[in-house]
């Protein structure tokens, strides 16, 4: 079949059996949540639907599910995410197996509904697995994943995944969708052995803990998010089985081996960032992309592996942390010891074409050429 | 390993609270007429009732607020100060 | 018994059960009326309840982690989260098939009046399944008596050093304009009262809504044996009414069912004078606010007349 990235979402959700959607409407997402609502409504899915009136009361609604051990997801992007905030914050470190599409888009003011991934990244630290797609494909395979993943009784934590805001949410490509009978054996019908609301075993859940427990707590979800590279890569690779389809699990590298330049990329333009590499090395220039396509856990071995006696390492981030760089460049240089160019690029729905990754590599070369220290180049600043 | 924040319910779970005590409520089974509006009122739960009617107070957790000896009609409950 | 089928008996001090949900040892403050309801409360409602309880005195009252004094299952949520999570709460039950279950709210007049209010109007809009209780005594307490909306005109607070200027957020009035199926008022002094509110809403299916005035004695100033007294002279002198609205109709209920002829209310200034928030209302503001209680009584009557 042919779908937009959105749809594939919703495809996904419901091939997963999701049980209890809770969601608000925000532009690009509005599509996933449409859908869902009249599979639910035709009776092609078996599931509750909350109309909420927030997004902070979506995500209050998915744990509020999760916690009687029913399988919920919701959506959002941007001011939504930014506003659900506190619930997201909430679902991580409160080991929620929650599941979460992030339309990525750019924050206001001013206001902008086209493509950044900032709003995703600013969540980075609440426990949540982190996964971003870079295909229609990627983005139907990644949401049945993903609840596998979340589920996993070693893991038990909330995973969100996501999609450039137009670029993938509303761009239609091929889809293949796996059987019902492949999705129940992938991911079986909710045990639900993260239930903390028992009535046969009646708990509190949440009260206060003193300086003397949370930090135990807090290290369970580290160890966890950390331990679930694993699941990932397990999840990736049995879901390549059954599909018929290679699945990416943490970094997808594409002719990196001998590579003097890598162009490390995240989301739906890493298939432009892959066609400069084939045209520069049609030109002689030995280029690769290595594609994070989980930023957490960050795969920091994978990635020094991946960028392993290149010579220029380019990071290009489609976000930012004002007063500091790129968020992506901070972790790859965190990961590999060494500042790398760290190119701020496709701000605000900015095009981000083929021939800007080839100029970003081609740049690289010549800066690491001139022997200078890496740093962050706001690439196609106007004057 | 897994370390969730759930908790069990069990007395004391703000500590030994009778040590908040500043008054203790006395009860005078000989006034006590087994109203019961002491053990109704009790924020605590800490009066307790028998099966012939009697009250009685569980000091381990009695914070010692007087509810029960100002709900009292029979004044059957009084308020000693703690030594 | 539970279920929608509710529970058959009228409560009674006799038939209230001995079984403690809300164990000894909590670390709510001495003479707190938000525990004592509580723990009438779930005498009324039995084992098969969840309490959804958001920040608030509650949060504290709990203790600490690994121990809880409910036995009861109890989920903390976000300050303003506490109908939104309940209604998630009910949508995973139902899709598991468990329908013996009472969902409850149980938040304070903060997370209810002021930052919870969107979360209660839309689980309430949408009619989901819930009970919810806001226990009110009428500022933020466990942060140290901070005005809320729900704060009483006149009370002094941390964050209104002369008394507050407002008149109080009517949060039941609200709820009854989302029309749904029940509205009550209660007050901690009225145990049994407040019992048969609950076996009233258990009855009924959608959203119920229960606004339990809650004295504090620190928050109130006054000493902690005086709080069924003060939640007393509260109903006894007008200022707080007891009432329930079923499915548009009002009536009221215990002591204020016979003082709609306002001579037979005890002076406002009764209630005033026990409590030390009040030490800065002057003769013309204790004028304006037996003013506003005289208009709230006349627009419960109205509503009463039905």
């Amino acid at each position: 079949m042919i779908a937009t990235g959105n749809h594939a979402v919703a495809y996904g959700v419901k091939a997963a059996r999701a049980e209890v959607i809770a969601a608000y409407p925000i532009t690009p997402q509005t599509q996933i949540i449409e859908k869902l609502s009249e599979f639910i409504e035709k009776g092609e899915m078996r599931a509750k639907f909350l109309r909420v009136e927030s997004e902070h009361s979506a995500m209050a609604a998915c744990i509020g599910a999760s916690a009687c051990g029913a399988r919920a997801f919701t959506a959002t992007s941007s001011q939504g995410l930014l506003y659900m905030s506190e619930m997201v914050f909430w679902a991580g470190l409160g080991s929620f197996p929650v599941v979460m599409a992030v339309v990525t888009r750019a924050l206001a003011p001013p206001w902008s509904i086209w493509n950044e991934h900032t709003d995703m990244l600013t969540q980075r630290d609440a426990g949540w697995i982190a996964i971003m797609c870079e295909s229609v494909q990627e983005a139907y395979d990644s949401s049945i994943q993903a609840f596998r993943i979340a589920e996993d009784r070693m893991v038990r934590q909330p995973v969100m995944f996501g999609l450039d805001a137009f670029s993938l949410s509303h761009t239609s490509e091929r889809l293949e969708l796996i059987g019902q009978e492949e999705a129940e054996a992938f991911l079986p019908a909710p045990e639900g052995g993260w239930k903390v609301i028992d009535f046969q075993d009646p708990t509190t859940y949440g009260n206060m803990a003193g300086p003397e427990r949370m930090m135990e707590i807090r290290h369970s979800i580290m160890e966890r998010v950390k331990d679930s590279a694993r699941v990932i890569e397990e999840a990736a690779s049995e879901f390549s089985r059954i599909s018929g389809r290679g699945q990416a699990g943490l970094v997808e590298e594409y002719r990196t081996s001998g590579a003097e330049v890598i162009l490390v990329v995240v989301g739906a333009s890493s298939g432009d960032a892959k066609d400069a590499a084939d045209a520069l090395r049609d030109e002689g220039i030995r280029a690769g992309v290595a594609r994070l396509r989980v930023l957490r856990p960050f795969p920091a071995e994978k990635i020094r592996a991946a960028v392993q006696g290149c010579r220029a390492v380019a990071v290009v981030d489609r976000d930012y942390s004002l007063g500091s760089g790129g968020i992506i460049g901070q972790e790859v240089a965190s990961a590999i010891g060494a500042k790398p160019f760290n190119y701020i690029a496709g701000i605000g729905g900015r095009d981000l074409s083929v021939a800007d990754f080839s100029g970003i590599a081609k740049d690289a070369i010549s800066r690491a050429e001139a022997g200078e220290e890496g740093r962050e180049i706001w690439w196609g600043i106007k004057g | 390993m897994v370390v969730l924040p759930v908790s069990r319910g069990r007395e004391g779970a703000g500590g030994l609270t009778g040590m908040w005590r500043i008054k203790r409520p006395v009860v005078d089974s000989s006034k006590c007429t087994k109203c019961h509006l002491c053990w109704l009122f009790c924020p605590e739960g800490v009066v307790r009732r028998g099966s012939k009617g009697e009250v009685w107070i569980v000091y381990e957790f009695c914070k010692g607020c007087g509810i029960c000896a100002e709900v009292c009609a029979a004044h059957a409950i009084k308020m000693v100060r703690e030594v | 018994m539970v279920g929608h089928q509710g529970i058959t008996e009228t409560f009674t001090l006799k038939s209230l059960t001995d079984e403690e949900y809300l164990l000894p040892g909590n670390a709510a403050c001495p003479g707190c009326a938000a525990v004592m309801a509580m723990r009438i409360g779930l005498k009324a409602l039995g084992p098969r309840t969840v309490l959804i309880v958001p920040a608030c005195c509650m949060s504290v009252a709990q203790g600490h982690y690994p121990k809880t004094p409910s036995k009861v299952p109890v989920f903390n949520t976000a300050f303003a989260a506490s109908a939104a999570t309940a209604s998630g709460i009910r949508a995973a039950l139902e899709m598991k098939g468990i329908t013996d279950v009472y969902v409850v709210c149980w938040a304070g007049d903060g997370g209810t009046a002021d930052i919870g209010i969107q979360s209660l109007s839309g689980a309430a809009e949408r009619g989901d399944d819930l009970i919810y209780i806001c226990y009110d005594n009428e500022a933020y307490m466990n942060t140290g008596t901070q005005r809320s909306s729900s704060t009483s005109e006149g009370a002094r607070t941390t964050t209104t050093i002369t008394g507050k200027a407002e008149r109080k957020k009517d949060v039941p009035g609200i709820m009854m304009a989302h029309r749904i199926p029940y509205v009550a008022t209660a007050c901690a002094s009225y145990p049994l009262d407040f019992a048969n509110k609950l076996r009233r809403a258990v009855s009924i299916k959608g959203t119920r809504y229960i606004h339990l005035l809650s004295p504090c004695p620190p928050g109130w100033r006054y000493p902690s044996e005086k709080t069924v007294e003060v939640g007393r002279l509260a109903v006894e002198t007008g200022a707080w009414i007891l009432y329930e609205w079923t499915g548009g109709r009002c009536r009221l209920t215990g002591p204020s069912s016979g003082l709609a002829d306002r001579s037979r209310r005890r002076p406002l200034e009764e209630y005033l004078r026990i409590q030390g928030r009040f030490s800065e209302a002057d003769p013309s503001k204790i004028e304006a606010m037996k003013k506003r209680i005289d208009e709230e009584w006349e627009m419960i009557l109205e509503l009463c007349k039905g």
